[in-house]
């Protein structure tokens, strides 16, 4: 942990003295910032301001994670929304200062890499280097006494653990551990890789969400206009979404006594061009995979009544529009509207003020007794439909759009609207004839489905970049570079109480924070004295015992 | 069985509450001891100890007598303070046996795996917690005296499970149902679990470092009976270099599992924002600890803060956002 420079760049330029040839000033100054922009330094500051700028997204509402919440704040702090929205509260993660940070980073990043990419490979290629003149300066040192070791098994022995050794002269040179650097590049790279792929998925992916009434009328073909909401990415083209049709043929869920949901699987059927018709399945954690990437999940579930209104001429109309479930039992609201009614057949001619909308409160399980607002349980054991008609201008060609789940709270308040008569709880098949004569019937329900249909190019480059940082990251931080040396001395002549001519002197060196070290390196000392002598003993041994340092 | 496991819990946590007074008795008439000793003595010598004595060796043949430095040998007070340590370090592990059986049975009694809301969730990262300071205790047992800090996090983490988190045993919805529930929760339980325990040795560091500067107020003077600052950090960088690939894993499983659960691999979803605000700190503080201008204290106090946004994820999002990971249980 403790070699790697400040700046990691050990290139010429990083060892050239400042000032000592005279640059244009503007050159100088780009390239102290750059120097500035690849330190480890600046790369930390910028993690953490990462970090920082990250926070204010959890905080408040997000527009591409619930825009209802934001248009929410937007009630609720006037004040404060235009302000927030103009500084990117709103958009944290596409915010200029947001994007400006990890650009900056990703720059840095780069610039980091490239050089220590450059002497990395050169180090790969090099030989171990040569060993210092003090072997005994090192943090380990030992001394073998044992009558001609040979360096050549020494050389095979460490070769033989994987260490990179060479021989020159009477000395073998080895290193080990370069996979760390190996992996910490890969590590480092792979963040681009990932980043890469984030953004290719949000130039040319799309996605679409939108709510999926069962039965044939309710299918939808895949074109932008078909979803309620929809992103596409900068460079795609919106005519070119994948053709294909789907259509809701069932909803089956499941839930426990206590109300809570258990499991939710759609049955669909598919057509994709040229292809016949299929059936498909699919649920939450195992989303419908369409090809060429585009897929289906489900995300959510309700119930859509059927209303049919019979008008004064004796026509009718039927309405299943979905209802919003607004509570864990699925109590929903909802509007039955029925702007063409009331028509006479005669002139052909329609009754502006003769529309009619209800307004719904759907109950899968009503309670026994009123009061008719919740629902007892989300499956429909006893299910009930609160109506209140009203009828007027239900404002629909006015031209400002409106919700689908409500009506026009507008024309109710200036009067074109006029509820008549009180709610009416209706059970399936049950009629209600209203002051005009005209009838109400609730026929039953249809389940419907929310569902979203994505496609991220990206996703696949992200997955395996994330894979190989994974990967890296292990070596990085666990793998330990190291080296030793062994070197044949002669032994002084005065000093010589045996008959041996020389000696062997082993140093070695951690370069990295490496607490086992030390035994490691006593292992190579005795596999060293092992290979040539087999009974060799390492007690008789000077083995230094210092602390590595750190 | 989930009465059993809930009574289990009161019990382990009882365990944990004895293991601390014990822990706390030695280190309040443990200064003459002989671990308070070693707790004192620089970090090469701790090694030496560390290297082959067995958890609870403090009382047998011990290397610290070894050392000469003028010590004295110890007597039979320092005997009895040295066998407190021993009988926290045993009461620690029947906690943990208690701990484990609190999520068997949670487990087997919900029929899935022990870690489906948060009050499980905090049960099983407090239990790798456990665990990996039991392995650290046996492998270098002169860091008993944090001990003290450690059964205290318990405590208190088991006691706020119990008395705030708690929720009666229901099966998963279904966005749950799902075998990268498993792979991604296990994970980030043992991730957490691991910077859990990583933050005790960060925090005695700071207090230690600043002891040894001088300072004698309050906190500081806690940092008088801990290992010797140089070991602490060392032993912080090495749970959280351990935690931290482990924590990458369980942010991605966690992506992947997105894809299909939700549509999307990342959505900044609250969670999601703050387990990728976790990662980038403490990627800051390896980051930090690797380069050289960077001081140690510096480096050690961006993994606290990491540590403190791993909490906020846990506790802040779950209580105070609303989120698509709003599995918690708490309403
Ligand atoms: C997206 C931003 C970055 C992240 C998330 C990141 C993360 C990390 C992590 C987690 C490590 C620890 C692994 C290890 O110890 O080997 C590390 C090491 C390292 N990083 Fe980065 N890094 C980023 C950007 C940079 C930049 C811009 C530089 C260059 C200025 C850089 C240079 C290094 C170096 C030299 C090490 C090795 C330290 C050592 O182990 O001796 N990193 N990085």
């Amino acid at each position: 942990m403790s070699t790697v420079d400040d700046r990691p760049t050990t290139g010429p330029e990083a060892v050239e003295a400042p000032g000592r040839r005279r640059t244009a000033a503007p050159l100088a100054l780009l390239r102290n910032s750059w120097r500035q922009l690849t330190s480890m330094r600046t790369a930390l500051v910028l993690l953490f301001l990462l970090a920082v700028a990250a926070i204010p997204g959890s905080l408040l509402p997000q527009r591409n994670v619930s825009l209802e919440n934001v248009q929410g704040f937007q009630r609720d702090h006037p004040d404060w929304y235009p302000i927030v929205d103009r500084l990117g509260g709103f958009d944290v993660y596409a915010s200029p200062w947001f994007s400006a940070i990890y650009v900056l980073l990703f720059t840095s990043l780069i610039g980091c890499i490239v050089p220590r990419l450059r002497d990395h490979v050169r180090a790969l290629r090099a030989v171990p280097p040569a060993a210092p003149r003090r072997l005994d300066r090192l943090p380990r040192h030992a001394v073998l006494t044992d009558p001609d070791v040979d360096l050549a098994a020494v050389a095979a022995m460490l070769r033989k653990r994987r260490w990179r050794v060479a021989v020159q002269g009477d000395t073998v040179s080895a290193e080990k551990g370069y996979l760390k650097e190996t992996g910490n590049l890969l590590f480092h790279i792979s963040l681009i890789g990932v980043l890469v792929g984030v953004g290719l998925g949000s130039w040319y992916g799309w996605h679409g969400n939108r709510l999926l009434v069962a039965g044939p009328d309710n299918a939808f073909c895949n074109t932008l206009q078909q979803y309620s909401e929809s992103k596409l990415g900068h460079r795609l083209d919106g005519d070119r979404l994948p053709p294909f049709c789907l259509e809701l043929t069932d909803f089956e869920a499941g839930f426990l006594p206590t109300g809570q949901p258990e499991s939710f699987r759609a049955k669909a059927l598919l057509k994709e061009q040229g292809r016949a018709p299929r059936p498909v399945s699919f649920s939450v954690n195992d989303p419908l995979r369409l090809g060429g990437g585009t897929s289906v999940y489900l995300l959510g579930h309700g119930y859509a009544p059927i209303v049919r209104y019979t008008d004064r001429y004796g026509k009718s109309q039927t309405s299943d529009e979905a209802f919003l479930s607004i509570d864990g039992n699925l109590t929903s609201e909802g509007v039955a509207i029925f702007p063409d009614v009331n028509i006479d057949p005669k002139t052909g001619e329609r009754a502006p003020d003769l529309q009619v909308g209800f307004e719904g409160l759907y109950l899968p399980t009503t309670p026994a007794q009123g009061p008719f607002v919740r629902s007892e349980y989300p499956a429909e054991r006893s299910p009930g439909l609160m109506l209140i008609p009203y009828r007027g201008n239900l404002g629909l060609d006015a031209g400002i759009p409106n919700s689908v789940y409500s009506l026009d709270r507008r024309q109710v308040d200036n009067g074109r609207l006029k509820q008549v008569g009180e709610g009416k709880l209706l059970r399936p098949g049950e009629k209600w004839t209203l002051d005009d004569g005209t009838t109400v019937e609730f026929l039953g329900t249809r389940p419907y489905a929310t569902i979203s249909v994505r496609y991220d190019p990206g996703e696949t480059i992200v997955l395996v970049s994330s894979a190989l940082l994974l990967l890296g990251l292990m070596p990085a931080l666990f793998a330990r570079r190291r080296r030793v040396w062994f070197r044949v001395v002669p032994v002084p002549a005065d000093t010589s109480t045996t008959d041996r001519s020389s000696l062997v002197e082993v140093g070695g060196l951690p370069r990295t924070d490496y607490s086992g070290f030390a035994e490691e390196f006593d292992r190579l000392v005795a596999a060293a004295r092992n290979d040539r002598t087999a009974t060799g003993s390492p007690r008789n041994d000077r083995t230094a015992t210092e602390e590595e340092t750190d | 069985m989930a009465a059993l496991s809930d009574q289990l819990l009161a019990v382990a946590i009882l365990g944990y509450l004895l293991a601390m007074i014990c822990h706390a008795a030695e280190y309040a008439f443990g200064n003459r001891s002989r671990v308070g000793r070693a707790a004192l003595r620089p970090e090469r010598e701790l090694a030496l100890v560390g290297a082959g004595a067995p958890a609870d060796s403090a009382a047998g043949p011990d290397p610290v007598v070894k050392v000469p430095a003028g010590s004295t040998p110890g007597g039979t007070a320092s005997t009895r303070v040295a066998l407190l340590g021993r009988a926290a370090v045993a009461l620690t592990v029947v906690a943990a046996v208690l701990h484990l059986a609190v999520l068997v049975t949670r487990g087997v009694a919900a029929d899935r795996m022990p870690w489906g809301n948060m009050y499980e969730y905090v049960l099983a990262v407090t239990f790798v917690g456990t665990v990996a300071w039991l392995v650290l205790l046996h492998r270098r047992p002169t860091v008993r005296h944090l001990g003290l800090f450690v059964t205290l996090a318990m405590v208190l983490l088991l006691a706020v499970a119990g008395l705030v988190l708690y929720v009666p045993i229901v099966p998963l919805v279904p966005a749950l149902n799902s075998y990268w529930f498993v792979v991604h929760v296990s994970a980030a339980a043992l991730s957490s679990g691991l910077f859990l325990l990583g933050a005790v040795p960060a925090v005695m560091y700071l207090i230690r470092n600043g002891y040894d500067q001088g300072k004698r107020s309050f906190p500081y003077t806690l940092g008088a009976r801990v290992p010797a600052a140089a070991s602490l950090e060392r032993m912080a960088f090495r749970l959280h270099a351990f935690a931290f690939p482990i924590w990458t894993f369980a942010v991605m499983a966690g992506a992947v599992w997105a894809e299909a659960a939700w549509g999307r691999y990342w959505g900044w979803d609250p969670k999601e924002t703050w387990a990728f605000i976790s990662w980038v700190v403490y990627a800051g503080y390896l980051h930090a600890r690797a380069t050289p201008s960077v001081k140690r204290p510096v480096a050690t106090w961006i993994a606290v803060i990491g540590f403190l946004t791993m909490q906020m994820n846990l506790y802040g999002v779950n209580i105070f956002f609303e989120g698509l990971h709003s599995y918690g249980g708490l309403d």
